[in-house]
């Protein structure tokens, strides 16, 4: 970022340090909040070239194109901490514990609804609730991240981080749906894969991948919703749908904002520029065409009004899913692919 | 000729015979690194490579700015490796057997997988489709590039769908695991091939060992994420050590061909 910015320098050099009382316009600029370096590089800039007024030698010279300048990169440095501020507290948002969750949509949404446990290979991985359940008449299979309310249901989900046995899990329900002609649902909310020496010893890269691999052979409509943290491998493991609905306040990157700014500035501190960097928002997601359609939120988000929330998914699902009554299982099948295969930007 | 010590053992090297040693320390075995113009010349018959859609260029659509701007990295890493982008793929002959092959190089942005690499990887595969002959993908990753925000992650559903097709067509898709393979690319194309095979010692793993250690806030296994423990715990076929990957490769392309 800061490069951008980096043409104050040659002013500064010629500035000779004379003091002058005359601020004017600065004082229209609220100077508190700017505790960046490059803002206050800029602010003395602007400073150094109302110095120069002082010089009867320099008076003929038209210093207006440089402040413009300066400026207008002032202006430029606000919206953008301005836009990053709300990129991160909608990451913040999309992690508040209030929101209803995986359970709370299952409970509320489908009747009769019958929970299934277990990847028949080695475990049941608790962080990802799968089962069978009726919504308008119709059954379905429901599969959801889990992240708890509390930090006792916390730690009981791990979180949210699923560990290969749960994308395992999720294939051989989605394998059952398939066989039965089951539409599937997924609810999206984790912060990724559980980073784990087992989950690696057990396959979790092949987990997630055959997960990904199985849900482009699915020749079932398969519904995503992303209701809070959409985080990385583990959330695609679950989410390559026909239809991709996205909460208002929920976000879907391929990286934590807290990890990319470890690993690409090397600097925690800039988290929230990586959070506005990483484009994870749902307004960036439908314009990048990543998903089809977003979810309003309730006033404030989905946790002042849960139940409220609840309702105004279980009309979006009702709605999705009556798009795809008709449509055969090749249709769906290479529909999803094509959806997939046109994401990306390059030139030729 | 220069000599030079061994990252791994610290023992004196002599050039020549370490390049005579396709890159590996004849005393530890240590693999190195390779760029992907050198691994194709490894791999295949003499002057039979010939590169596709080397035309397809990366663009800075989401105007990031870490450190640097995305732009300035594109460019430097181009300067520094010779090639456009960290996967080039082409239609190659190994031991005779015609092949379309993918190469990552991780020189270029730690060979992450940004959109270049997803459509290089569904115009390799659609390639294989129409002429039929097995398809060959060297990894060397980091995973997926950050710089290209949520499109990175959607390729990993895109390069899975096109090799989905692959395995529809019945066409035999061999990945080779070099070090380090990991994140995104670990996580969709490598691990989902008929055939997986890997270089000694190279890191296979989705989480890195740092992101590990710093979660658990314990001291890993030495031999975290690497090829011996992946074969120890079934996550791949075997380890070829890269003396004996051509003639292995040309194997198994003998046993697919007498179908």
């Amino acid at each position: 970022m800061n490069e951008k910015y980096n043409n104050k320098k040659d002013l500064s050099n010629i500035s000779g340090g004379i003091k002058t009382p005359d601020t004017g316009y600065l004082n229209k600029i609220d100077k508190t909040e700017d505790k960046n370096q490059t803002m206050k590089d800029l602010f003395n800039s602007l400073e150094k070239i109302n110095n120069f007024k002082r010089f009867n030698f320099l008076s003929k010279l038209n210093f207006k194109q440089a402040k413009n300048n300066i400026i207008k990169k002032i202006k430029s440095l606000r919206k953008e901490s301005r836009t990053a501020e709300r990129a991160w507290k909608m990451v913040e948002l999309s992690r508040n514990e209030n929101r209803p969750k995986t359970i709370d949509y299952i409970n509320d949404i489908f009747s009769d609804f019958i929970e299934l446990s277990g990847d028949r290979l080695s475990s049941d991985d608790k962080s990802i609730t799968a089962g069978i359940g009726k919504i308008n008449g119709k059954t379905v299979v429901v599969i959801g991240h889990n992240k708890g309310k509390d930090i006792k249901e916390r730690i009981k989900y791990n979180f949210g981080s699923s560990d290969p046995s749960g994308y395992r899990k999720s294939l051989r329900i989605m394998e059952l749906a398939n066989m039965f002609n089951f539409p599937v649902i997924t609810f999206i909310d984790t912060p990724g894969a559980n980073p784990a020496i087992e989950a690696e010893d057990n396959g979790q890269a092949g987990a997630i991948a055959k997960n990904i691999e199985f849900m482009f052979n699915l020749k079932v409509p398969l519904i995503v919703v992303l209701i809070g943290e959409g985080g990385s491998g583990g959330a695609l493991a679950l989410a390559v749908g026909n239809y991709i609905m996205m909460l208002e306040n929920a976000t879907y990157s391929v990286i934590s904002p807290e990890g990319c700014a470890a690993i690409l500035w090397k600097d925690q501190s800039l988290t929230k520029q990586a959070a506005l960097m990483l484009k994870l928002t749902a307004r960036d997601l439908l314009s990048l065409k990543v998903i089809d359609k977003i979810i309003h939120e309730p006033f404030g988000g989905a946790q002042n009004e849960p139940s409220r929330m609840i309702r105004i998914v279980k009309s979006h699902l009702l709605t999705a899913l009556s798009q795809f009554e008709n449509v055969s299982g090749e249709d769906l099948k290479k529909k999803r692919a094509e959806k997939y295969e046109v994401l990306g930007f390059y030139k030729k | 000729m220069a000599d030079f010590k061994c990252e791994a053992c610290n023992k004196m090297l002599n050039l020549e015979i370490f390049l005579k040693n396709f890159k590996v320390c004849h005393y530890c075995g240590h693999h190195y690194m390779l760029d992907a113009k050198t691994r194709v010349s490894y791999l295949v018959d003499e002057f039979t490579f010939n590169e596709i859609a080397a035309n397809i260029k990366p663009i800075d659509f989401l105007n990031f700015v870490d450190i640097k701007p995305y732009k300035d990295r594109i460019i430097e890493s181009q300067q520094n490796t010779g090639i456009s982008e960290a996967m080039i793929t082409g239609c190659a002959r190994i031991g005779g057997y015609e092949v379309n092959l993918g190469v990552m190089d991780f020189r270029f942005m730690g060979g992450s997988m940004g959109s270049v690499a997803g459509e290089k990887v569904r115009q390799i595969t659609d390639l294989a489709i129409s002429n039929r002959f097995p398809l060959i993908l060297v990894c060397a990753s980091g995973g997926a590039r950050m710089q290209e925000g949520i499109i990175s992650l959607m390729q990993m559903a895109k390069t899975v769908s096109a090799i989905n097709k692959v395995k529809e067509n019945k066409i035999p898709y061999i990945s080779v695991i070099t070090n380090p393979t990991t994140g995104g690319v670990s996580a969709s194309f490598a691990s989902i091939a008929d055939i997986i095979i890997a270089e000694p010692e190279a890191l296979f793993c989705f989480a890195g060992p740092r992101v590990v250690k710093q979660t658990i806030k314990k001291e890993l296994p030495l031999d975290f994420g690497l090829s011996e423990r992946n074969l120890k715990n079934g996550q791949i076929d075997m380890i070829i050590a890269r003396k004996d990957l051509k003639s292995i490769i040309t194997k198994l392309l003998k046993l697919f061909s007498d179908r």
